[in-house]
């Protein structure tokens, strides 16, 4: 690992630290926008991370040390999915570790620990919350793991980096399974990132939350680490969703000069992003817990179409 | 190999696949005017890909083909159906026998199978967009089972016109067009049809004060 | 003038213009006069393809030969005799109030347009046209099944259009990959659909696409014959539809179905493998032959019950010309014949014995004899035939087709005898009863037209005894064409 490799890498964990509350806090404003109502200030994420970090945490009695842990392995697992996504470079020392089944499973990892939190203190939500969280999980993992393989087998590899560089330097090529796998796509991330149409990142209402349920005896800087992870998973799966399918301006190297001119261009394209999320959930009303599985398994279902149109389409021509 | 592809195949490619995620948008589809407006965006994507494939061949008869497409599937039949669905006050969910994600799954299964046939089918051809036949066979399949699913007559109907959208595409984009007086009758055929049924559906209603075909189980062998 | 176009042009024209006339008194007597020229017209092109052989029309697009000249003229003669038939039977039903002014107009146009349909189906060439043909006779009877809009009928016709559609779009979409098989050949010209030229290359199309195609065209087309597992709407088309309709849909529009198959296995035989079409037709007729036995047991309705018969002899046919060879397709074109001529003929002597008794039950239908022994001799006669008794011509080709299958499918045998002895049983056993005993009926104010019943069984007992050499050759010809 050359130096400047683990400087360009550093720097791509540091911007993904940075961004991610700030890209949420975009995301608050343009729903709000877009509702007529007064915006919340864009840095209103990173206020709520300084008062949360300086609060003291109250834990339930029963709490385990399972409890006191999760917030950091979730953060752990957050930072480091968004430090092998590849955000500004193809090339970065972590690049080999980018598999797309690891990621998956990274996202795992950390949505058995927030569900395992949720049950530890042994309220009724937070088993609720947890319940549904691995209903929706054991739903949308199938369907990410589709729009990969589809992606893999464009790519003829389920390395992440390759993914990318292949996509972002081809010639101008129309894949329609690619239209399907984007499709679906943005169908789990909605999902996996607790968005509207499956649940609603802004309510407290006991009986319709999924993600607040389980988080909802957390304090102080447990609540900050996780509320930052989740600004993190966000970041990571609009980071991947731009670099799969507009994989375009994203650097092949990793010298800081091409990381830095990669910049714009994200920022630009995370804006877009954001403000298209902000409009997905405001048009949309949120379903029915219920429907949640009709939503995934659409989205399952897209995905493997995506696959079988790959293959018929356009494999051996 | 894909670079191999020249753009209009692709575009015809994305357009049929397009079709296909429609019909299965149309087979979750729960409301009557949703469905209509999905038939009308499927037949205005398979009005694009006929127009690219005349574009790239430049058979004058595939021009008409997609007038005749623009016009009939695109234009009129949605048109047709819209006012049936306002003037026979059709209201409230299509109901599905079987419900939704089973029936995705069911059509999932059948797109396979539907692939499969095709697979061996189009690696015989010469023409670049013959892929297209397995989607339409798919297509096809969907729609068909649309119709068996669905308990309303319109949309028994609408599922009618995606099969009949299916065959076009198998005829335009895997064949580049059947000749053109086949073509004519069959748009003939497909709009009689759908004033027959138009027709119809008045006498159902008359009859029965419903277009939900469960009405229409009497005969039976029993 | 040239008598094919003549054969069109007057159901064609006869049709629209009973659509503006065909309220007026002597509307009947036109389509009487209509299906006369059309039959006269029909017989001076059999004469003239006799006498010189095959020809073309309007370009390519129509080719008539040996075997199809011998479909239009039963066509033609059948639709003459059912005209005859539905003049006095219309007018019944008129007087009887099932049945208002516009609704017989409608029932007038359309049977000419469904005449024009199937001659038009019968004699093109282009098989794209000659699917639009057979889509438009679905579509021009959908409306007279549902003609008295009863909820029964209405649900027939439901059922007929969907099924028929759905069995149609099958068949397109194997026209389509016949296409595809026949632009490798051909090239894209317009001829690709051509049958002359694709019967020319038909060795070189591509045997993986002919195999798919030929089980689309005959599952599309199937549905149209009412083979099982689609035959759902054939019963109930025929039990709910005015009885001229049943007459037409049995005797004609399933003939027309079977001989597009015939037209494509002729194809699927040049291009697949020895027997590949043949299987899937004696398979498919069997299942069909048993799956209507079985039915016909437990009908209560004497139209149905006769409908389900037709899909019994659909089977017998699809798995007589399923065996091929001379002798196989010539029972199978006997039989179509026959078959024609004598359930046309019943259901013309059941039409007018459903009006005397008011209902189609055959437990309320009794001693027709008494009322009307014509009719009832009629309907006897006509059973008698349909089972195949001899002297009848059913009997000739029903035996035609047991010998050759002993000798060739002697596996089958044990399956053929099982159905038609049901068949049998259930049908003589229903209709005995119907014809002797005490009476219910009534007498109507229009006399029926009998003619027709007994020209039809007429021609079937004299073709059970002799068949004129003339026909013997035509016959010969047709079988030989069919491979």
């Amino acid at each position: 690992m050359s130096f400047s490799g683990a400087l360009a890498q550093l720097f791509a964990i540091a911007l993904a630290l940075v961004l991610a509350p700030l890209l949420s806090g975009w995301v608050g404003q343009c729903r709000a926008w877009l509702q007529s109502r007064t915006a919340p200030p864009l840095l209103l994420p990173y206020y709520m991370l300084r008062k949360l970090f300086e609060k003291d945490v109250v834990l339930a009695h029963n709490a385990s040390s399972l409890f006191r842990a999760a917030p950091f392995v979730i953060f752990g697992c957050m930072l480091l999915a968004c430090a092998i996504v590849p955000t500004l470079s193809t090339d970065l020392p972590f690049a080999p570790a980018a598999d797309a089944l690891a990621l998956v499973g990274i996202f795992g990892l950390a949505r058995i620990f927030i569900a395992l939190a949720g049950m530890d203190v042994g309220t009724a939500f937070g088993s609720l919350g947890g319940r549904r969280e691995m209903l929706v999980g054991f739903l949308a993992e199938p369907a990410l793991l589709m729009v990969f393989f589809t992606l893999a087998m464009i790519a003829q590899s389920t390395s992440l980096a390759t993914i990318v560089e292949t996509l972002a330097h081809r010639e101008l090529i129309i894949y329609p399974s690619l239209a399907f796998a984007g499709v679906a796509f943005t169908f789990v991330s909605l999902a996996e990132n607790a968005r509207v149409p499956v649940d609603n990142p802004a309510t407290h209402l006991e009986l319709t939350m999924i993600h607040e349920a389980m988080i909802l005896e957390y304090t102080g800087r447990h609540l900050a680490l996780i509320e930052w992870a989740a600004s993190l998973k966000l970041y990571a799966y609009s980071c991947l969703g731009l670099a799969l399918f507009f994989p375009w301006g994203i650097a092949p190297g990793d010298n800081i000069l091409a990381l830095a001119a990669a910049i714009p261009l994200l920022l630009l394209k995370l804006a877009i992003g954001g403000f298209l999320l902000a409009a997905i959930e405001t048009v949309n009303a949120k379903m029915r817990i219920f429907r949640a599985p009709e939503f995934l398994g659409t989205a399952f279902m897209l995905a493997v179409l995506g696959l079988l149109v790959r293959l018929l389409l356009e494999v051996k021509v | 190999m894909n670079a191999a592809i020249p753009l209009s195949a692709q575009l015809i490619n994305l357009f049929a696949a397009v079709i296909l995620l429609l019909a299965f948008a149309m087979l979750a589809q729960r409301r009557m005017l949703s469905l209509v407006n999905l038939f009308a965006a499927q037949g205005f994507c398979l009005f694009l890909a006929t127009l690219t494939a005349a574009v790239t061949t430049g058979q004058s008869h595939l021009f008409y083909s997609a007038g005749l497409t623009l016009l009939l599937k695109v234009i009129a039949l949605p048109w047709i159906l819209y006012r049936l669905v306002r003037q026979l006050n059709i209201k409230g969910e299509v109901e599905a026998l079987i419900n939704i994600p089973t029936t995705m799954l069911v059509g999932i299964v059948l797109v396979m199978a539907a692939f499969n046939v095709a697979l061996p089918i189009s690696e015989l051809s010469h023409t670049i967009t013959r892929g297209t036949l397995g989607i339409a066979l798919a297509v096809v399949m969907l729609a068909f089972l649309m119709m068996i699913t669905r308990q309303k007559a319109i949309s028994q109907v609408v599922g009618f016109l995606s099969m009949e959208n299916g065959l076009f595409l198998a005829a335009t984009s895997a064949t580049y067009g059947m000749p053109m007086v086949v073509e004519l009758g069959i748009a003939l055929d497909v709009l009689v049809g759908m004033i027959i049924l138009g027709v119809f559906f008045f006498q159902i209603r008359d009859q029965f004060d419903s277009l939900d075909i469960r009405h229409m189980e009497k005969l039976k062998d029993n | 003038m040239d008598f094919f176009i003549l054969m069109l042009a007057i159901p064609l024209v006869s049709g629209a213009l009973l659509t503006v006339v065909g309220e007026r008194d002597w509307a009947p007597n036109l389509n009487v006069v209509a299906s006369l020229g059309t039959f006269l017209a029909a017989v001076g092109l059999t004469a003239e393809i006799v006498a010189n052989g095959p020809r073309f029309a309007f370009g390519e697009q129509f080719f008539i030969d040996s075997l199809n000249v011998f479909f239009v003229s039963l066509t033609a003669f059948v639709g003459l005799t059912t005209s005859i038939f539905s003049g006095p039977y219309m007018r019944n039903e008129r007087d009887r109030g099932r049945l208002s002014k516009p609704r017989l107009r409608l029932y007038k146009s359309m049977y000419q347009l469904f005449m024009f349909t199937m001659l038009a189906a019968l004699t093109t060439n282009n098989l794209g046209i000659l699917w639009v043909a057979m889509e438009a006779a679905t579509l021009t009877t959908v409306l007279l099944v549902s003609l008295y809009r009863t909820p029964a009928s209405l649900e027939a016709a439901w059922k007929y259009f969907i099924l028929c559609g759905v069995g149609i779009a099958q068949a397109l979409f194997g026209t389509v990959l016949l296409y595809f098989a026949a632009e490798r050949v051909l090239g894209a010209a317009g001829n690709a659909l051509l049958w002359t030229h694709l019967v020319d290359v038909k060795a070189q199309l591509e045997p993986t696409i002919m195999a798919l195609s030929f089980i689309f065209l005959l599952v599309g087309y199937g549905t149209k014959v009412g083979l099982a597992p689609l035959h759902n709407w054939l019963p109930d088309a025929h039990a709910e539809g005015p009885t001229p309709v049943s007459a037409v849909l049995s005797g004609l529009l399933l003939n027309v179905a079977l001989y597009a198959i015939l037209r494509c296995k002729v194809l699927a035989d040049g291009a697949l493998p020895e027997g590949y079409a043949g299987q899937l037709m004696i398979g498919f007729g069997l299942f069909t032959l048993l799956v209507a036995a079985f039915f016909l047991s437990r009908q209560k309705d004497v139209k149905r019950m006769f409908a389900y018969s037709s899909i019994e002899h659909m089977g017998l046919i699809t798995f007589a010309f399923g065996m091929g060879g001379p002798i196989a397709n010539f029972a199978g074109l006997l039989h179509m014949t026959m078959h024609s001529l004598t359930k046309s003929a019943i259901f013309f002597a059941v039409g007018h014995a459903t009006q005397k008794t008011d209902t189609q039950l055959m437990e309320q239908i009794r001693g027709l004899i008494r009322i009307n022994p014509l009719i009832g001799w009629g309907l006897m006669l006509g059973t008698l035939a349909i089972l195949g008794m001899p002297p009848f011509g059913v009997f000739a080709s029903e035996f035609m087709i047991l010998t050759h299958a002993m000798k060739h499918y002697p596996w089958a045998i044990p399956i053929l005898l099982l159905a038609l002895g049901v068949a049998f049983a259930s049908i003589f056993g229903k209709v005995q009863p119907m014809v002797f005993g005490e009476t219910t009926a009534k007498r109507l104010p229009h006399a029926p037209a009998i003619t027709p019943v007994f020209l039809h069984l007429g021609l079937v007992l004299m073709l059970g005894l002799y068949i004129p050499p003339y026909l013997t050759r035509w016959f010969h010809e047709a079988a030989r064409m069919l491979g």
